[in-house]
């Protein structure tokens, strides 16, 4: 069972606590987009085996959403940060890229 | 108005700790950017305390404040006096982005008190309750069991626990198990 | 015989007898015994049948690893099936009875298996099961059920009559075993200042050492414990707790603890079991280890005893399984079983070691003038329920050339493996062992935490460190690691220097004697609780179930309530053996907790009974229950279905509502309803986006139905939103829907829109919300005076706040009947108060509080939707014909890219219309609609189904809403529904709306 930190109440809250929100940093598609574009949109995730970034809401606690960098193989935690960025801090990166070197993960790496 | 009557209506319970519903709580919860002036003054008009840092609670007897999230706050006030409270800050806060609202009936307010009051608690909530990680003075958002609940210390051996008003019946049967008799754990 | 000796037994208390039953007879034992040492004292060496041949078997064990010996203990509401008489310590008026057997212990019908045992082989009922197909029913099911299941159940009235509870524990380092080990490394660990938690599953510490023996620092290791115990006594910083198991070792640190508080007095006061969910910095498994049987012919009959567990009964409980004893190893350490039991009096005939070398252990064994037999074997054990003879070869044999002893015990030794269990839960990986011949935990492998590093370290005999001093070394090490991981300095110190008798290798031996022939192998028992014998996992390998995992499925191997703790080595190394292959390359099965089987009700804690889970109350919820509520859960909440009274049937009751409030006047508690404040600048933008129709034009003072869709297009929610300020919303969700709405809102504020300035408070439960419903709605408002509810002051979809009696009153001019209709939300602290106002007011008016069938009937006849019945997830607002609620002016809503994709768009999707039954019957809800022929599984085609259905009581018939393929346009066909009671119900396609089409009643 995971333990994650809340970067907003600053709790270390296990996985109890927390409601699991699936990919993280998606961008939306609206009217007037693609079929294609809207169906990725809607349908299209990565499943890696290794670095991933989710979305995490601390469901019995203070209530937000934050952003979780975590390794869906061993469970490691790189890091979490505030669910209002569009890609992932810098800081998380580097922590990601000293312990996984060379990653990638959609756009990102 | 008829008299107004809290979920449990003061039920109580001893076993080892004492557990009781606290009746009526004066309770608001207020949305807004917790560094705006107008919002800290409000606060200080309602409660006299300053806005709570992360996961403080400024308490005295049934007047005070919680931090509840970064853009959150738990203002508590005697019943008798929670539209009053309410109406003043609503008005003190009508220039700025911020939500006040009264959510006294919303909630239920439960007392455990007592040498094992920690344990009784640490039975209910995936927390740290020792003396080293949990002191009077911070509040915890969790849960307790299968539901939501936030819980603060009035001193060291005294809990006060705030749930759903839907919730109290469950909530009190939860602490009374958790409070029977012969189940001292004996770690806190 | 088994029998109580004169002298030993360091954890009995002889002043203190205790009477016990096994089987309804009565008998005695001490206080400090178990179940299982107090049956030998009793000379009660059969213990029980084993589950597929139902052979006789005897205690082989005396710890958790005990896989014969399952007794049903206690009685009525506290009767458990299968506990283990090694486990269970002895109380006064103790009640157990022996399992797998009928009608008696002694005789038992059922051991015909083991005549048919050479037409039992592995993997029989995958064989014998298929065919023919007929049998399935009335053969083989029947058979199978006659035979499954081990122990008896509980009865089924009765009811557990314990409590159970959970506890939260947080830990930098938790050490799992207390043994000499875990005692030295919570030491060791406690030393760098860090909060240790050690936690030992026996009510005894110092594990097996005071039996093994040996010194520690120049005094006895007995004394040395109990120094180490009492110095971890007095620690802060140290948390202990015996008979406290650890079960499971998961991800991040997180250990479950099963601490059995009750089970050696039941009924004392507290919680039986306790359920520790333990956060641990560090891990340190101070498991110990369990010896391993030999394979050899007989080796389950009663009397045949691992060599360890045999001295264990001498040393701790002062009781000797025989009186004449054959010793049986491939090592030196049962030779400490032949010297201890000489030591207490015991006969030791031989002690038949394989290897042709033995150490100094050997040698103190002959001066007290024990036979040692070295490259010898057993050939075969005899005897039916105890040992009687046993037939000795050479080892290096096929077993012929034999000679036969009379005895009545057998201790037996193949070595020992770590308990890797803890150490593998969570995906630490193991190294075997040549020179030991056995698996032990790869420190270069740990399972990994949170921060990517190592968060269990093994120490101990459970990291394969075997001599006492080794075992010291090891335990400070691991101790001083752990606290060094979990951010402390450890104080270095040296590891208290144990000494020990030197021991020479032990050689591997797998199968007694090496080359046994098949009629030996066939009775070689590998898994004693499930039947495996040495010849079935070779006709595994030879059938082809060549990996492990195949093997163990396909033999049952390991699968018994035990989990292969004595027989997993042995089966893989025949297995290795049989695909001529290396032990390490087969590999071990998966090891998963919990280590032994825990109690169901722990793991439930206190969610039982009254707290099985949350039931939501209304602040009426009390007198709905005190006036006949039939209640149904939605969601966490109980609603009244219907108010029941007496003589009246559920049916009748609703018919009554529904009439009553269409006609008189109707009372429904819908405080339940989710109520949410969306307040800021870009409140009413937001809306826009949430809500299909728009709502930032609402007028203040209004009110408006509005939809809410996910972004996929599908109906999600829907309710009435009412605008109370320039700034502020109010809206209603569905029953239960009121935190998953405001979760919804919450996701997309702070996901993907936290620049709009907005903020929602859920504040549902601050209200208790009556709608007052029917003809006589306002008459008895009026009667409660107080604000003006004329067609006037507070037109149809508005609403006003003000005060009715004494009462603070929001009062919205909604409906959801097609009646006039009030829903009056006032503070919940007086909902109570108001309900019983109304009631009172209402009598002259003829009113009757009504449930939510009645709700629903109401709706139904209106042809209103509802969320959950007219939509399951599936459903966008087209097919309910509600594209009057889709904004056409808004350039955006969650939901409306999603439905113009090309199947939201597509004209075959089923849509909502009316059905009427054409003999007024009702259609049986959940029923299809079927169309022209078959699809290509032979099944008729469909093309609809139902969604809503009921019988009205105020138009006299049944009547339903579905969804029917091109329904709208086929207005006045019929369909066919066909039940699965046989019958197939007719039902013309009409309107939805049943009931005052023009909708006059509710605009009076």
């Amino acid at each position: 069972m995971l333990i994650l930190n809340c970067p907003y109440c600053g709790v270390d809250a296990e996985e109890t606590e927390l409601a699991a929100g699936g990919e993280a940093h998606l961008k939306r598609y609206g009217p007037g987009s693609s079929d294609g574009d809207f169906h990725d949109y809607l349908f299209m995730r990565e499943n890696p085996k290794g670095v991933h970034f989710e979305r995490w809401r601390h469901a019995n606690g203070c209530g937000k959403w934050f952003h979780a960098a975590r390794c869906t193989q061993t469970l490691e935690v790189f890091g979490t940060y505030s669910a209002q960025v569009f890609e992932p801090p810098q800081k998380i990166k580097d922590a990601i890229t000293a312990k996984r070197p060379g990653w990638t993960w959609r756009e990102f790496s | 108005m008829s008299e107004p009557i809290s979920a449990l209506n003061h039920a109580s319970y001893t076993g080892i700790a004492k557990v009781e519903e606290c009746g009526l709580q004066g309770m608001i919860t207020l949305r807004g950017d917790l560094s705006d002036k107008v919002l800290i003054k409000a606060v200080k008009d309602a409660t006299g305390q300053k806005v709570p840092g992360q996961r403080e609670a400024l308490i005295k007897g049934d007047t005070g404040v919680c931090w509840m999230s970064t853009d959150e706050l738990l203002v508590l006030v005697p019943y008798a006096e929670v539209e009053t409270k309410l109406a003043v800050m609503s008005n003190a806060l009508s220039g700025v982005h911020a939500l006040a609202v009264n959510v006294s009936d919303a909630r239920a307010v439960f007392r455990i008190a007592g040498a094992n009051a920690r344990e009784v608690m640490g039975k209910l909530a995936p927390v740290d309750l020792s003396a080293e990680a949990f002191q009077p003075g911070q509040i915890r958002r969790s849960r307790l069991a299968q539901v939501a609940g936030a819980f603060w210390m009035d001193d060291d051996e005294t809990f006060r626990v705030v749930c759903f008003r839907s919730a109290a019946d469950y909530v009190f049967k939860l602490l009374k198990v958790a409070a029977q008799p012969g189940s001292e754990v004996g770690v806190y | 015989m088994s029998t109580r000796l004169a002298k030993q037994g360091r954890l009995i208390d002889r002043s203190k007898q205790v009477t016990f039953t096994f089987n309804g007879t009565s008998m005695q034992g001490y206080e400090g015994d178990t179940l299982a040492s107090a049956l030998l004292a009793n000379d009660q060496m059969m213990m029980g049948r084993s589950f597929k041949y139902h052979r006789p078997r005897g205690v082989v064990a005396s710890g958790a690893e005990e896989p014969n010996a399952l007794v049903g203990l206690g009685q009525g509401n506290r009767f458990e099936p299968n506990q283990r008489a090694t486990t269970t310590e002895l109380f006064n008026g103790l009640t157990s009875a022996s399992q797998n057997h009928w009608p008696n212990l002694e005789f038992d019908i059922g051991a015909v298996n083991k005549h048919l045992s050479r037409f039992l082989p592995a993997g029989f009922y995958y064989k014998m099961f298929i065919h023919p197909k007929p049998f399935w029913k009335h053969v083989y099911e029947p058979f199978i059920r006659q035979s499954a299941g081990l122990g008896k159940a509980p009865d089924k009235d009765s009811r557990d009559a314990d409590t159970y509870e959970h506890f939260y524990a947080f830990t930098d380092i938790l050490v799992i075993g207390g043994g000499i080990a875990g005692l030295q490394a919570a030491k060791a660990a406690a030393q760098s200042g860090a909060k240790v938690m050690l936690i030992e599953q026996t009510a005894h510490w110092g594990g097996r050492a005071p039996v093994d023996g040996g010194t520690v620092d120049g005094q006895p290791v007995d004394k040395f414990v109990e120094q180490l115990v009492s110095e971890l006594e007095t620690m802060d910083n140290v948390t202990m707790r015996s008979r406290c198991m650890g079960a499971g070792v998961y991800d991040h640190g997180y250990v479950l603890g099963y601490e059995r508080l009750t089970d050696h007095k039941p009924g004392a006061q507290g919680p039986r079991h306790r359920l520790w969910r333990i956060r641990a910095k560090q891990i340190v498994t101070a498991t110990g280890a369990i010896e391993r049987p030999l394979s050899f012919a007989g080796n389950d009959v009663p009397g045949v005893m691992l060599a360890s567990a045999m001295r264990d009964y001498v040393v701790n409980w002062g009781v000797t399984p025989g009186d004449r004893v054959i010793v049986a190893t491939n090592n030196d350490d049962a030779y400490r079983t032949a010297i201890i039991l000489k030591q207490a009096g015991v006969d030791i005939l031989r002690v038949v070691d394989a290897r042709a070398t033995a150490g100094p252990l050997a040698e103190e064994a002959r001066q007290l003038g024990i036979r040692v037999d070295p490259g010898k074997a057993i050939a075969k054990v005899k005897g039916g329920k105890r040992v009687k003879k046993v037939a000795l070869c050479n080892q290096d044999g096929i077993g012929g050339a034999r000679e036969e002893i009379e005895c009545d015990a057998v201790a037996m030794s193949g070595g020992w493996s770590p308990v890797v269990h803890m150490w593998s839960h969570c995906g630490g990986k193991l190294l075997w062992d040549e020179a030991n011949a056995h698996f032990h935990p790869d420190p270069e492998r740990p399972p990994l935490g949170a921060n990517g590093e190592g968060f269990v370290v093994a120490a101990g005999a459970a990291n394969g460190a075997m001599p006492l001093q080794d075992v010291l070394f090891d335990a400070q090490t691991a101790g001083e690691a752990a606290s060094n991981a979990a951010g402390f300095t450890p104080v270095t110190a040296d590891a208290p220097k144990g000494a020990d008798v030197a021991e020479a290798p032990m050689e591997p031996v797998w199968l007694m004697p090496a080359n046994a022939d098949i009629q030996l192998r066939m009775k070689s028992w590998l898994d004693f609780q499930n039947d495996v014998k040495v010849s079935d996992v070779q006709l595994a390998a030879r059938e082809g179930y060549e990996s492990v995992e195949h093997t163990k499925r396909y033999t049952t191997l390991g699968m018994a309530t035990d989990q292969g703790k004595l027989s997993n080595i042995n089966g893989l190394a025949i297995l290795a053996d049989a695909l001529d292959s290396e032990i390490p390359k087969v590999g071990t099965t998966t090891f998963r907790p919990p280590y032994t089987p825990i109690s169901m009700a722990s793991i439930g804690g206190e969610a039982r009974g009254d707290v099985f889970q949350p039931i939501r109350q209304t602040p009426m919820h009390n007198w709905h229950d005190k006036n006949g509520a039939d209640w149904e859960p939605v969601g966490h909440w109980r609603r009244t279905y219907a108010y029941v009274r007496p003589g009246e049937s559920v049916h009748d009751a609703v018919n009554r509502e529904v009439k009553n409030t269409r006609e008189n006047l109707g009372l429904l508690d819908a405080s339940t309803l989710g109520k949410l404040i969306v307040k800021g600048p870009d409140a009413g933008k937001f809306l826009d986006m949430m809500y299909t129709n728009m709502m930032s034009t609402l007028k203040v003072g209004k009110c408006r139905y509005g939809l809410m869709c996910s972004e996929n297009g599908f109906l999600i929610d829907d309710g009435v939103v009412a605008r109370i300020d320039e700034d502020t919303w109010l809206c209603h969700t569905t029953t239960g829907g009121a935190e998953r709405i405001h979760g919804h809102m919450e996701e997309w504020l702070q996901t993907e829109w936290w620049d709009w300035k907005v903020y929602v408070a859920n504040v549902t439960e601050q209200y208790a919300q009556v709608a007052v419903v029917g003809p006589n709605a306002r008459k008895v408002l009026e009667k409660l005076g107080g604000m003006d509810l004329s067609k006037e002051a507070l037109p149809f979809m508005e609403w006003r706040d003000g005060k009715i009696g004494d009462f603070d009153c929001r009062a919205y001019r909604i409906s959801f009947s097609g009646e006039l209709s009030y829903e009056l939300a006032v503070p919940a602290s007086q909902g109570q108060a108001f309900w019983d106002a109304l009631t009172e007011a209402g009598k002259e008016f003829g009113v009757m509080p009504y449930g939510t069938e009645c709700l629903h009937i109401l709706r139904a006849e209106k042809g209103f939707i509802m969320i959950g019945d007219e939509t399951d997830g599936t459903v966008i607002p087209q097919d309910l014909g509600l594209h009057w609620a889709l904004s056409k002016k808004k350039e955006d809503y969650l939901g409306k890219r999603a439905h113009s994709r090309t199947h939201m768009a597509d004209p075959e999707r089923w849509k909502l219309v009316g059905l009427e039954t054409v003999d007024g019957s009702v259609i049986p809800d959940g029923a299809y609609a079927v169309g022209e022929g078959v699809n290509a599984n032979g099944q008729r085609n469909m093309i609809g189904r139902v969604t809503s259905t009921y019988y009205s009581a105020n138009l006299g018939k049944g009547i339903a809403m579905g969804l029917i393929k091109h329904g709208p346009d086929r207005m006045g066909e019929i369909v066919e529904f066909p039940g699965t009671d046989g019958k197939s119900y007719k039902a013309k396609i009409v309107d939805p709306i049943f009931f005052d089409k023009d909708g006059e009643k509710q605009n009076v």
